[in-house]
């Protein structure tokens, strides 16, 4: 079970409250018909799914209503951070306050293997 | 090493010898440096993939490279269904094609299988779900599978013990019906197909992890584990589930998939109350109960990705919410297990078996949350893939770029894909 650090209720809340919406950080192509097939459908179809940290988009469906991003840990569950909509968090910075108010260090190295995965590389 | 074949002889000479000298089921292998053909994942669809590669297509130099124990991912977690009601035509014929090799599994593999075509019923709990169903039903027999729609009275009569009175909150309106669908024991199915593969020399290679794909001028030409270092193979199939991205990631390319964890339960065995499987979408639960007398039941996905092996408690609660709504009388009974399996889900929800941007790498992989059922047609078409290097006419709308031309085979909830 998780609890949530909601950005905008600032308060914590059970995970029943809210909804995964899917990945964080996917604007729409400003002008999809210059796109290709293969970057149309990357936008549209690829996803990424990395056994590790991921940024994801929540929306806290029984709160505030409101979406916003959740950096967690897909294999371990762990909740780093809930930031808002429209916002980005720095990964490289030295400490991230985790969802249940503990401390987690953040090294370079964790920050460097998310980045180097981007959206859409197939090919 | 005595590994013969099983028999009801055998039975009764074993019974005699105290049940102490049964034959291996399959040799622990050292890894040859090379093979011709390396399977990545050992569950049912890989395990089922060498086997028709070494039966059909003459491959036996060929290894299965398991990082835990065979069977003991997906193949060992799921709900055991097995059916082919599906809508579209090259999904209908993909399933189909494993429920008839399910028909004659026991006997091919000289294991038993326990299948058993108890039928499956799928529920329709609003005039909506009745037009869908409908539709499926007559597209299914247009495509030779056995299908009937029932109305509420119907499924009273199949299954006595469901609410059908049309006081609950969703109301069984109706069903569609596959008889020839059942379920099968799944760990059997792993070891039926692990064993018949090993009798044709086939390398189970277990404990070990592929930590990498080797490419060499955009080419596959072997994994590296830790355990056994570098194997070579001159094609490389994997079949993966819920790690197909980590491994496609290994291999420098994408593929459109998300991994969700997806939960089971059992509960404590009672008596037997339930001779067939019901699943209902609209209510999002199902159950069927094994030989042993446990309810087996299932459940929706968790939204969001997860690689945990194990699922949420709302899930948990939401699925109990469906169960006793359809099933009052259960509403004592303990539930004994609860675990999770990691499933990859496509945009489609249609599997990808195909070959991909990388030579001599193929996927098998995006069965999302109804793999179990295609086990057999699966490994049979991906053998197929694997050893002429193109896919077959069963295979090829599968193909992993079908996301880029938009030809997707859109089953999401038109089908009896109960998630």
């Amino acid at each position: 079970m998780f609890l949530i650090h909601c950005p905008y209720c600032e308060e914590h809340r059970e995970e029943e409250e809210f909804h995964a919406a899917g990945q964080a950080h996917m604007p729409r192509p400003l002008d999809p018909d210059s796109l290709s097939d293969e970057q149309w459908a990357n936008w549209l179809y690829y996803r990424k799914n990395p056994r590790g940290e991921h940024r994801e988009l929540w929306v806290h469906a029984a709160g505030c209503g409101k979406y916003f991003n959740v950096l967690r840990n897909t294999q371990t569950y762990e909740i780093y951070a809930t930031y808002k909509s429209g916002e980005m968090l720095e990964m490289s910075g030295p400490t991230t306050v985790t969802a249940t108010g503990s401390v987690l260090n953040f090294s370079k190295a964790h920050a460097s293997s998310q980045t180097d995965r981007k959206p859409g590389k197939s090919s | 090493m005595n590994m013969g074949r099983f028999s009801g002889f055998g039975l009764v000479k074993q019974a005699f010898r105290h049940q102490e000298h049964w034959q291996r089921m399959w040799r622990n292998p050292k890894p040859k440096k090379h093979y011709d053909i390396i399977i990545v994942g050992g569950g049912g669809h890989g395990l089922a993939t060498a086997f028709y590669l070494a039966k059909m297509h003459d491959k036996i130099n060929v290894a299965v490279i398991e990082k835990g124990w065979i069977g003991g991912g997906n193949t060992g977690r799921n709900t055991t269904i097995v059916r082919s009601n599906y809508l579209w035509d090259e999904a209908a014929h993909l399933y189909e094609h494993a429920m008839k090799l399910w028909e004659g599994l026991s006997q091919e593999l000289n294991y038993n299988v326990m299948f058993s075509q108890r039928g499956v019923m799928n529920l329709g709990h609003t005039l909506q779900d009745m037009r869908d169903i409908n539709r499926r039903v007559n597209a299914n027999r247009l495509n030779g599978i056995d299908g009937e729609v029932l109305d509420a009275q119907g499924c009273a009569e199949i299954v006595p013990i469901m609410d059908c009175s049309g006081s609950t909150r969703y109301p069984v309106l109706g069903a569609s019906w596959q008889p020839r669908a059942g379920v099968a024991r799944h760990d059997a199915v792993a070891w039926g197909y692990a064993r018949g593969a090993d009798s044709y020399g086939v390398d189970i290679i277990q404990q070990t992890e592929v930590t990498d794909i080797i490419i060499e001028d955009g080419a596959a030409v072997g994994v590296q584990t830790p355990q056994h270092g570098v194997i070579k193979a001159d094609r490389i199939g994997c079949v993966t589930a819920g790690n197909s991205s980590v491994l496609a990631g290994y291999a420098g390319f994408e593929l459109p998939l998300e991994s969700h964890p997806l939960q089971a339960y059992v509960s404590e065995p009672i008596k037997p109350i339930l001779d067939t499987v019901v699943m209902s979408n609209a209510v999002h639960g199902y159950m069927s109960q094994s030989d042993k007398g446990d309810l087996v039941i299932g459940a929706g996905i968790d939204g969001y990705v997860g690689y945990g092996q194990r699922g949420s408690f709302p899930v948990i609660e939401h699925t109990m919410h469906a169960i006793l709504e359809l099933f009052p009388q259960v509403s004592r009974v303990h539930m004994n297990r609860q675990w999770g399996g990691i499933v990859d889900t496509t945009p489609d929800a249609c599997p990808i078996i195909s070959k991909t941007p990388v030579e001599n790498l193929f996927f098998n992989c995006g069965w999302g949350t109804g793999g179990f059922k295609a086990t057999p047609g699966s490994g049979h078409v991906f053998a197929d893939l694997l050893a002429n290097g193109e896919p077959n006419k069963l295979a090829k709308p599968f193909n992993y770029w079908r996301f880029h031309d938009g030809s997707l085979i859109d089953e999401h909830g038109a089908a009896g894909v109960a998630h």
